[in-house]
């Protein structure tokens, strides 16, 4: 198994603050691996270090074999990005927003064009092409992104709290994407607050006060810590937890 | 580089789809060019001035004539005794004085020279300067006319004396008109600034669902405000006198009450932009679109309201900064009394009272 | 306590509707809970009652107030906890508490007793400003601050989204405990899981209620049967159950697959995994969680 990403006592250090500490991990091409905590565990900051957003304090970490600290730009371009908070162009339409997107990671204009037909296909857009993208339902703009962010075939997708406040059918739906895109071999690095969904995935880790405390098969980590779920696990685990998010 | 035009072309989509910065863009330097090019202008024309003329002959009548004519110049009074003159000048009714002393014909013919004196009223120092200039001009062309017909060379020399301002420094034009903007600015920014915040965090949604009355709300807004200004004026009063030679000259208690009245007038303005502005950026573009160009225009410091369109000078009427530059003006550089402000006064208090009772009406005292 | 009847309301002139013809009542010391997610209409409606907002249509009424004509006497009387976190930043945890004390004209001593549970967990960091604390803890202090005029109603909108699992958990033992003494609830949510610790909940969606029953009433009214099926490989589990030609619904739940059969097939779906190569399957009768029903509801 061609391993995508591995870290090595990666380390983020905010002054005094130390946001993480000495984080040691793997993850192989084609995993679905969930990446869970409570807030302030250091979840997002360890995120920005793999997307080379963030230079690491101390530590190493290689995503498709690029260095995070000298090669950001060649990961940036081999890796998509999805967050809750912001991923597509309210007052641009559906097709400007893919077009943008695919142009943006260096795409062929024929190559965008093609990408464009099949992705409102897959999704069942096709009529709203045009339609800006805030008045899309929640839902149909959540899909979206995530197909906007693999439009250039990344071999890594990074997946920020992508289901946040999405009705249940919808979600499901956008774990059917998911899936799909794992089948095809894209490695997916995804957070989570929605325990069903850590379910969903090959391994998850679970940060604790800027370590992580468990990292495992969902089926592992419940013989481990004799929870019948994963929401008994992460509870067993984030209770302890000194740091509440400050 | 494919790359940067896809997203120099994003940026475009994004300013284009925005109606209201287009509306800034464009709309902004096409009326700016429009009230500089053909509204305001530099150009003195009309400036009201007095003559006394003391000889009554033809010379002077001829001159007389001859300045009527100008373009420059109206001749608002002939007065027959240069005590009146003060009066005048204080009330702001003539710009410049032109007095012809006794025998002024007869010197000119008999010695080939006669001294005119010119009074200028300096509080504006460009303006002053200016029409002293035009005045200088006509009395130069004059004195060729003279010289020509008479074969002889004539000289009507101008003694020109620039009043209240006789250094003709730029702090007693500037300052007045500086305090109006930073007053009107400050205010109507942080007044509509802070409401909208609590907007904006989402604080005003619990406030408006509390027993707090909105009334409350709106005057817990403005007290900081006006006390800080009223801090910031006598900051500036005090800089005027200690820095730049400049000190009340009249009653600082007058000053202040129509300082406080106009700083009243600019909350209320604040807080009427607030009521639509939904977020602290439209709110700060607001204030300073909209009430930026106005103050620095229309208030008369910069250029001279006499020489606008009417259509302007009708518009300058709205504008508070207009009356209070007046007032300070007449109380600080003057130091004239309450007479010579009320009416001024009483249109801030008006504009005051009315600007409030409309933006507390209007207050939302729901979230739509 | 709070009653609803036919509340309509649209925002831009009737282009988006938010909520169409809702209909619902709270009784008194009720802990009443409004299940959907984003958009659903939640914030709409907690905005009609709070009288920030005026209905197109219907009428409603909280404590016996009319929502609009009452209006002040319900924003005397009620606690609010408004979507996002809306508490001052830049003031410490006991200046906004004492702020909103003062609003509604108590103190913070007169009321101790109803928010010291609460308080007491954040009260070690009362010197701190509201900007800096932890999701959690900003939660906290807003319920403190809805609580501290001992209002009769309580509305949370959305209190725990954005909120670690564990503050969750805690923040809904403080709700029942509130209860306790009698406060009516009304609290909205988009985690389906917590719409179990209610009284009753109101399951909307897209401005539409899809139903309003107690958990276990809506549990009840599930008009299958509802199997859980295992396997070791549940990705392909669920592709091969979706393939089954007897199943008539089927959503993954974590580790199980939820599954509804075709009137007598569900006995042959165990033979068919196997041949499939899931020979590991397993299968077992369950009831169903609020987001079966949901799901449920949702698709017809």
């Amino acid at each position: 198994m061609e391993t995508v990403i591995r870290t090595e006592k990666l380390t983020k250090r905010f002054g005094a603050f130390v946001a993480c500490n000495e984080l040691s991990f793997s993850v192989d091409k084609g995993e679905i691996f969930g990446f869970l905590g409570a807030n302030g565990a250091g979840k997002t900051t360890a995120m920005r270090m793999l997307c080379g957003l963030l230079t690491p304090s101390a530590g190493k970490a290689t995503i498709a074999g690029f260095d995070v600290y000298t090669q950001t730009e060649k990961i940036k371009q081999r890796i998509g990005y999805m967050s809750q908070k912001f991923s597509l162009y309210d007052d641009l339409s559906v097709a400007e927003n893919i077009r943008f997107y695919g142009g943006i990671y260096g795409m062929s204009r024929p190559a965008i064009r093609e990408k464009t037909e099949r992705l409102l296909e897959e999704l069942q857009l096709q009529k709203e092409a045009k339609t800006l993208v805030r008045e899309l339902p929640l839902g149909w703009k959540q899909k979206l992104a995530f197909s906007v962010s693999i439009v250039h075939d990344p071999g890594i997708v990074f997946l920020d709290e992508p289901t946040g406040g999405v009705d249940p059918v919808t979600r499901r739906q956008f774990w059917d994407l998911i899936y799909a895109a794992a089948d095809k071999g894209v490695t997916i690095f995804v957070t989570t607050h929605y325990m069903d969904e850590a379910e969903y995935c090959n391994r998850v880790s679970i940060m604790v006060d800027g370590v992580i405390a468990a990292l495992d098969s969902p089926t592992a980590l419940k013989q481990q810590f004799g929870g019948a779920s994963m929401e008994e696990v992460f509870y067993e685990l984030a209770r302890k937890a000194k740091r509440k998010g400050d | 580089m494919r790359q940067l035009l896809i997203f120099i072309r994003k940026e475009f989509l994004h300013v284009f789809r925005d109606r209201k910065t287009l509306l800034m863009l464009f709309g902004l330097p096409i009326a700016q060019i429009v009230l500089f090019g053909f509204a305001l202008s530099n150009e003195i024309k009309n400036s009201h001035i007095a003559i006394v003329d003391y000889s009554k002959d033809a010379v002077t009548q001829r001159l007389i004539t001859r300045i009527g004519g100008s373009p420059y110049f109206n001749i608002q009074r002939t007065l027959a005794s240069g005590d009146q003159l003060n009066a005048a000048f204080k009330k702001g009714d003539i710009k410049l004085a032109v007095i012809f002393p006794v025998g002024f014909g007869d010197d000119l013919v008999h010695t080939g020279k006669a001294t005119m004196q010119v009074i200028a009223d300096a509080s504006d120092p460009n303006q002053a300067t200016t029409i002293t200039n035009y005045l200088n001009q006509i009395v130069l062309d004059f004195n060729s006319e003279l010289s020509q017909g008479a074969g002889q060379r004539m000289q009507i020399l101008p003694s020109t004396q620039m009043m209240y301002n006789p250094e003709l420094r730029g702090a007693p034009n500037f300052v007045p008109g500086v305090m109006a903007l930073v007053l009107m600015l400050v205010c109507t920014m942080m007044t509509s600034v802070a409401i909208v915040r609590e907007k904006e965090l989402g604080t005003m949604e619990i406030l408006l669902v509390s027993p707090f009355k909105p009334f409350y709300i709106i005057l817990s807004k403005l007290a900081p405000n006006l006390l800080i200004s009223v801090v910031n004026l006598f900051i500036i009063l005090a800089l005027s006198d200690i820095f730049l030679d400049l000190p009340v000259k009249g009653s600082l208690l007058l000053l202040v009450t129509g300082s406080v009245l106009f700083i009243l007038t600019c909350l209320s303005i604040g807080l009427l932009l607030s009521i639509n502005a939904q977020t602290q950026q439209a709110a700060m573009m607001g204030s300073m679109m909209g009430m930026m160009l106005p103050t620095m225009l229309l208030t008369g410091f910069l250029f001279p309201i006499e020489n606008m369109p009417v259509a302007l000078q009708v518009l300058s009427n709205l504008v508070p900064s207009r009356w209070y530059f007046i007032i300070i003006k007449q109380v600080m550089l003057k130091g004239l009394g309450f007479s010579a402000v009320w009416k001024e006064m009483l249109i801030l208090t008006g504009m005051c009272a009315l600007l409030f009772t409309i933006s507390l009406k209007k207050f939302k005292i729901r979230l739509q | 306590m709070i009653q609803l009847e036919n509340i309509t309301k649209t925002y831009n002139k009737g282009q988006v509707l938010a909520v169409k013809d809702i209909s619902f009542t709270v009784k008194p010391g009720e802990l009443f809970g409004l299940i959907g997610p984003d958009g659903a209409g939640k914030t709409t409606l907690f905005r009609v009652l709070t009288t920030l907002l005026l209905a197109d249509k219907g009428k409603a009424t909280v404590n016996g107030f009319d929502v609009v004509k009452d209006f002040r006497q319900i924003r005397n009387g009620v606690g609010y906890m408004p979507g996002r976190f809306s508490l001052y930043q830049d003031l410490t945890i006991e200046e906004n508490l004492q702020f909103f004390a003062t609003v509604f004209g108590t103190t913070i001593r007169e009321n101790y007793h109803l928010i010291k549970d609460i308080y007491q967990q954040i009260e070690p960091f009362k010197e701190r400003r509201a900007g800096k604390l932890s999701g959690g803890m900003k939660q906290k202090l807003a319920l403190c601050c809805a609580l501290i005029h001992k209002p009769a109603v309580l509305f949370l909108d959305e209190p725990t989204t954005g909120v670690d699992v564990v503050s969750r958990k805690e923040f809904w033992e403080m709700l029942a405990r509130l209860k306790a003494e009698g406060i009516t609830i009304l609290v909205s949510t988009p985690y389906m899981d917590e719409a179990r610790l209610c009284d009753r909940i109101a399951l909307i969606q897209k401005g539409s209620i899809l139903s309003i029953d107690t958990p276990e009433g809506i549990v009840r009214s599930f008009p299958k049967e509802l199997y859980g099926v295992q396997a070791g490989n549940t990705h392909l589990l669920l592709r091969e159950v979706q393939a089954f030609p007897g199943t008539e619904t089927c959503f993954a739940f974590g580790d199980a697959l939820h599954v509804t059969f075709a009137p007598g097939k569900e006995g042959d779906v165990l033979p068919w995994l196997k041949e499939k190569g899931l020979g590991d399957a397993r299968m077992q009768r369950i009831t169903p969680g609020i987001e079966d029903c949901f799901i449920h509801l949702l698709k017809n």
